[in-house]
């Protein structure tokens, strides 16, 4: 039955950039469900700022693919969820309109750039949330707020309307308490769309199943290296040995080129978000450009306004990166490096059907602990591989360190994404 | 190394805003993080791309597009129907 929906959720952790009081919905599978999407995905008539001061009041004139799907399937758009400004954070707090709680410890970041998504979904605002991936922002939030998330295969869900940051690298995905509602989301959104030039015609019709006898993981010496927290790599470490007693096979295994993997992403995404980020000049959206000033001059003043510190570090750091005489020695080098993390992976999965490990170093930083940008970059090292090769990666809770949740991630062939959803899925029964 | 005078070169190519206060941290973060991807110097090879790319095309046939008053409902500045921009020349 079609009907709307009353939202009026106690925001105490500021997930929420918008909320939608009374939400209509439709019919379809799922009716009635309430779903937050973040907000850098377009939504027809509802306030859509990228968590950024330069995109506050803009009210889109269309929704996103996935937005128009929500809608198809019943489901109620119940509000924008709080982020990275752009989704350039791995915590939440360069949100131009002030962080979101770990609903876990208050006094702790739910992860990031999707963190108003995961922290809806780890407070029970919302059974279900979209967020979006570039290098780990889906499942470093799911990690360190105790919920699941996937990053689906480069090209299955369509990025169209989503606010772009770094196009080769991001995707948009599903995040929910369980990995049943993760795979029913994903049955919604993911598909062929034509106003996405790098859409596959994958559509996902897949209930998850806990048979995994006889699958092999992969496990990299890499994820357990120096820099992962022991706590955390103990809880993974026991989440593989429940995969083993269902039956799996583990296999040891390296990944070489993740020593090149961490600057070779930073160097990309900065570079792709020097462009895209191009657009936001106060003339067509945002606030005014003072029209009497000389361009330069008033797209400066817009643009040191508008965005935060982070975003603007990025913006010059791919133009230094691109720029006249630079080009070859970062970004040329950082495709290279990029060719060989896929090379590793096809060469791993010839011989293993997933790679399993921790999705995090570390469980959820205390607010403000990464204050430097470089000591938050590198807490990306274990997620950025997966957008690197455009491959599925999901993260899904196994146990606690220090009381907080941790994450293991299993990543996947390109468009297997359902074979990671039945891994989780088979240690999510195992251990509930 | 780069310097605050690069940094101040790259923000104004960049047309990010800078404030003088800021150049002195901005410039310490730009050499910490440019320091790292000098690992990308220890990788050997050039690029041969082995992705999937191929070119998505379509007939160029008029389709329905958004209104001129939804393309104009988020500009600032507005006249007769067309965006204000600043003046370029």
């Amino acid at each position: 039955m079609a009907g709307q929906i009353t939202f009026e959720p106690d925001d105490r952790y500021n997930a929420f950039l918008t909320t939608c009081r009374h939400a209509t919905h439709g019919t379809g599978k799922l009716a009635g469900v309430a779903v937050a999407v973040k907000d850098n995905i377009s939504t027809t008539g509802i306030e859509t700022t990228c968590a950024s001061k330069i995109l506050k009041g803009y009210i889109p004139p269309y929704d996103a693919h996935v937005v128009g799907l929500l809608k198809a399937s019943g489901a109620a758009v119940v509000g924008k969820t709080n982020m990275d400004e752009f989704g350039m954070g791995t915590t939440t707090e360069n949100s131009a309109f002030g962080p979101t709680l770990n609903p876990c410890d208050t006094g702790r970041v739910p992860g990031g750039s999707s963190g108003g998504s995961a922290a809806a979904v780890a407070a029970g605002m919302v059974r279900m949330a979209l967020g979006t991936d570039t290098g780990g922002s889906i499942r470093c939030p799911a990690a360190f707020c105790g919920i699941v998330g996937l990053k689906p295969t480069y090209g299955r869900v369509s990025r169209f309307g989503l606010i772009a940051y770094a196009n080769s690298l991001e995707q948009i995905g599903p995040m929910g308490k369980t990995v049943t509602d993760v795979s029913d989301l994903m049955g919604v959104i993911a598909g062929y769309d034509r106003h996405d030039s790098t859409s596959r015609d994958k559509p996902y019709s897949h209930s998850p199943s806990a048979e995994i006898r006889g699958l092999r993981i992969g496990i990299p010496q890499e994820y357990f290296g120096a820099g992962v927290d022991a706590g955390v790599a103990g809880a993974v470490k026991a989440a593989i040995g429940k995969l083993e007693e269902l039956g799996a096979v583990t296999v040891p295994c390296s990944i070489p080129s993740m020593e090149y993997a961490l600057a070779a992403y930073y160097v990309t995404c900065t570079c792709e978000a020097s462009s895209n980020l191009a657009r936001f000049d106060g003339v067509r959206y945002g606030p005014a450009a003072d029209t009497k000033k000389s361009w330069h001059d008033a797209y400066q003043e817009v643009r040191r306004d508008g965005f935060g510190a982070e975003v603007r570090r990025r913006i010059m750091l791919g133009t230094f990166a691109l720029s006249s005489g630079y080009y070859g020695k970062y970004y040329a080098k950082a495709q290279v490096a990029r060719e060989n993390v896929r090379a590793d992976f096809s060469r791993i999965f010839a011989d293993v059907d997933v790679i399993a490990g921790p999705t995090m170093p570390t469980i959820a930083f205390r607010l403000k602990e990464k204050s430097d940008p470089l000591s938050m970059y590198l807490a990306d090292i274990l997620t950025v591989p997966a957008n690197l090769a455009g491959i599925p990666a999901i993260s899904v809770p196994c146990g606690r360190s220090e009381g907080m949740p941790v994450g293991l991630q299993i990543m996947g062939r390109p468009n297997e994404d359902e074979r990671v959803i039945d891994v989780a899925f088979a240690y999510e029964q195992a251990v509930n | 190394m780069v310097t605050e005078k690069d940094v101040q070169h790259i923000a104004e190519l960049a047309d990010v805003g800078i404030n003088p206060d800021e150049l002195g941290t901005f410039t310490h973060q730009f050499n910490a993080i440019i320091e790292y991807f000098d690992i990308l110097d220890r990788v050997e090879g050039t690029t041969t791309f082995t992705r999937e790319l191929f070119n998505v095309l379509r007939e160029d046939v008029v389709e329905p597009s958004l209104s001129q008053d939804d393309i104009l409902s988020n500009a600032a500045a507005k006249e007769d129907g067309f965006i204000k921009a600043p003046r370029v020349m």
